[in-house]
């Protein structure tokens, strides 16, 4: 049989990227549907609410800054607490460093402004893949872009016509995301090391679910990531002993 | 918009837009240490997991290990699924996640 080698053009990379986003894509429209609503509720101004979907682009930080608004929270406080929420986002551009570094700051800053935990999931599973393709960055870029007008197009049904959609968050659309997820990471699991990171991160997670501000999160992938590496430091230890050992 | 909103959303851009990018705008300038080269590998999974196992394992904000918890058992069919498919690991977990979830939610209420 032969193997059909598959060919790669930006074109091709452009809409892979937006069509394996499409399951991310549901999962968000319930969040921007309640934003949208919220948003109305909360006393900012349409324009704003808008905007903030458009220029910040960071659902879970614009459904905090909606509540702190509507709570009537002073805007230094909404913003330190915007930058709280979203530092997870560097770890994000940590994992994709090797992969972008390669790229021009004409490419680096979009992909950057449009990095999402969406995102962010499709595009590093399309980095890790072993094919030789040059064009993984327009994979990226397609999902940046599916991702960002879906967005905008939630917030603003949410926004409009808000008031008439009831009940989003209970259409259980939102789960398309953790299955979405579990998908990506079953195909990490291919040793003890990210069997045992992934348990830790779990494990955490859950006992530091009632952190605020994404918190928890952090504090979670940290314990994995710093629980897969001792179990790679212990195995490789054991491992130079075993061959010490035939050697002598 | 007021001059307020205005503030507002142009500081949380900036500082969300600089958090996302610094790295990359330095990343020419330094060599990462081995250690953190090494970490890397384990941030995909770790947050992925950190992400998905409060989604579906409190998707009311507490802990809730009950029959009447849709999300769990649409993410144990998922897990199931993609370790049967490995190959294709992706398709088979959201296909099965997502009907599961469903039938679960709609279907069981249904038959009750």
């Amino acid at each position: 049989m032969k193997t059909r080698v598959k060919e790669y053009s930006r074109r091709s990379e452009f809409f892979s990227g937006a069509v394996k986003s499409f399951p991310l894509l549901l999962g968000a429209a319930p969040f921007g549907l309640i934003y949208g609503t919220l948003a109305v509720s909360s006393g900012l101004s349409v324009q704003a609410a808008l905007a903030m979907s458009a220029f910040v682009f960071a659902g879970s930080s614009q459904f905090i800054a909606v509540g702190l608004v509507a709570a009537g929270a002073p805007v230094m406080i909404i913003i330190l607490t915007t930058f709280v929420v979203n530092l997870r986002h560097m770890l994000y551009s940590a994992a994709l460093l090797p992969f972008l570094k390669q790229l021009s700051h004409g490419w680096r800053i979009p992909l950057a402004f449009w990095l999402t935990d969406e995102t962010f999931a499709v595009t590093v599973v399309r980095y890790s893949e072993e094919d030789s393709s040059p064009w993984k960055h327009w994979f990226q870029l397609g999902s940046s872009l599916a991702m960002y007008l879906n967005w905008q197009l939630w917030c603003a049904l949410g926004l409009f016509v808000g008031e008439h959609i009831h009940n989003a968050q209970n259409w259980g659309l939102e789960v398309a995301m953790p299955v979405t997820f579990i998908g990506m990471i079953i195909p990490f699991v291919k040793n003890s090391a990210i069997f045992s990171c992934v348990l830790m991160a779990g494990a955490v997670s859950l006992l530091a679910g009632g952190l605020p501000y994404k918190l928890g999160l952090m504090v979670a992938a940290g314990a994995g990531i710093c629980t897969g590496m001792l179990l790679e430091y212990h195995e490789k230890k054991k491992e130079s002993i075993l061959n010490k050992g035939e050697s002598l | 918009m007021t001059m307020n909103e205005t503030i507002m959303i142009l500081g949380m851009m900036t500082l969300t837009f600089g958090i996302r990018y610094i790295l990359l705008a330095l990343a020419d300038r330094f060599v990462l240490p081995d250690v953190v080269e090494s970490a890397l590998k384990y941030v995909p999974p770790a947050v992925l997991t950190a992400i998905t196992f409060p989604a579906v394992l409190m998707p009311r904000g507490q802990i809730d290990i009950t029959m009447q918890n849709a999300y769990l058992f649409g993410a144990l069919a998922a897990v199931g699924a993609g370790c049967f498919f490995r190959r294709n690991s992706l398709l088979a977990s959201i296909g099965m996640g997502l009907l599961v979830f469903f039938l679960w939610r709609y279907g069981l209420t249904l038959i009750a």
